[in-house]
């Protein structure tokens, strides 16, 4: 054993903090950082039919939600070089988004009434999301519907492009954007994913 | 998968989300604060060093030595937290509170008591240089840039305060007892 080991071997009594100490350093901190307005960004994630979610608010709003196949520590870390490194885990500014979202699931729910953020999407994206939230719940309109209703009727694909980098899928229904032949398209979390929240509207 | 602005993102920063930097670091900065304080006030000096750390983290360069710089800040953080309580005059050699109900059994218990007495027996620049090479693992010329003067005062003071806790705590040898 070298000296510096046993040294260090001094310290060992020194109790390491317990996970249990660590979460209320952890909860202290983020409400902390909330109060003086230094949480950019506040995240959970919410077990739901479809997967575990991710959902992250600025204090403007719901700014991204993201199915597990996006992968959660990439999506997190996207974040921080989009919107602002200074992100914690702190579920309490989700609640009213867990809560809209359960009720969704259970079938309690057919529209959001929750404050986005769009920060994260831009020019013609922006627009077709934007036109998203009028296709009412249970209903589906084609991609070329869509590009037609923004006013670029030959912009189909790029309905298609705005769909799949919806930042809050589910919330902002680009699920109900189907092919004009019926056929679902493309689903960011997946077509079982796309398929479950159509079959669940429509029951 | 990437969008093409994202990718361009990825190269100019790379800087992680805060939450990572606690996880990371977080149990080792608490290690330090309890070493250099005592259990009393390491809660407080933890919580102020990340608040501040959380204040300053978009302008820490993406190449930055996080855990030197949360040392750094934990350092001042520490000395604030001290001159508060000396302020408020509350004994400083008092006996530690009994860190967790569900904590550790009667015998670790006192074994931290002593190593925390130890601890808190040490002159301050002594603590502070073992703390933060042994516990929080900056090579001595990072103690030094914390502290102040040479990476050869900073062993220095590592040295002997690991001498003088030989003396005061690992005289009472625990050795070969099982844990």
């Amino acid at each position: 054993m070298s000296d510096e080991q046993e040294a260090a071997g001094l310290l060992d009594a020194l109790p390491a903090v317990t996970g249990e100490q660590l979460r209320a350093l952890h909860d202290r901190l983020a409400s902390q950082a909330d109060a003086e307005g230094l949480l950019d960004v506040a995240y959970r994630t919410l077990d739901t039919p479809v997967g575990p979610l991710l959902l992250a608010a600025t204090a403007r709003g719901l700014v991204r939600v993201a199915y597990d196949t996006e992968n959660h520590d990439h999506v997190l870390t996207i974040l921080g070089r989009q919107l602002s490194p200074r992100i914690l885990s702190a579920p309490h500014r989700l609640d009213p988004a867990a809560r809209e979202i359960d009720e969704y699931f259970a079938g309690r729910r057919r529209e959001f009434d929750l404050p986005l953020d769009f920060s994260l999407a831009h020019g013609f994206r922006l627009t077709v999301l934007s036109h998203l939230a009028g296709i009412a719940y249970g209903r589906t309109a084609s991609y070329g519907a869509v590009a037609a209703a923004v006013g670029h009727p030959k912009a189909v694909r790029a309905v298609g492009t705005a769909c799949a980098t919806n930042p809050l899928p589910v919330v902002v229904p680009c699920h109900r954007v189907v092919r004009s032949d019926g056929s679902l398209g493309g689903y960011l979390g997946g077509l079982a994913a796309k398929r479950a929240l159509l079959a669940l509207e429509a029951a | 998968m990437l969008t093409d602005p994202q990718r361009r993102l990825h190269h100019v920063t790379g800087k992680q989300p805060f939450e990572m930097i606690v996880a990371r670091h977080g149990p080792a900065v608490f290690r330090v604060c309890r070493a250099v304080l005592g259990p009393r006030d390491a809660d407080d000096a933890w919580s102020e060093t990340f608040l501040s750390a959380l204040k300053a983290y978009p302008d820490l360069p993406g190449d930055a030595n996080v855990e030197a710089w949360l040392v750094t800040i934990a350092h001042r953080k520490a000395i604030d937290v001290t001159r508060a309580a000396a302020r408020r005059a509350v004994p400083v050699a008092d006996v530690p509170e009994n860190p967790s109900a569900r904590g550790p059994g009667p015998r670790d218990l006192e074994r931290d008591l002593d190593l925390s007495a130890a601890l808190a027996a040490l002159p301050r620049k002594q603590r502070e240089a073992v703390a933060y090479h042994y516990l929080a693992g900056l090579p001595y010329a990072g103690v030094a840039a914390v502290l102040g003067g040479s990476a050869d005062a900073a062993r220095r003071a590592a040295a002997d305060g690991i001498a003088a806790l030989r003396k005061t705590y690992a005289a009472t040898d625990f050795k070969g007892e099982d844990q």
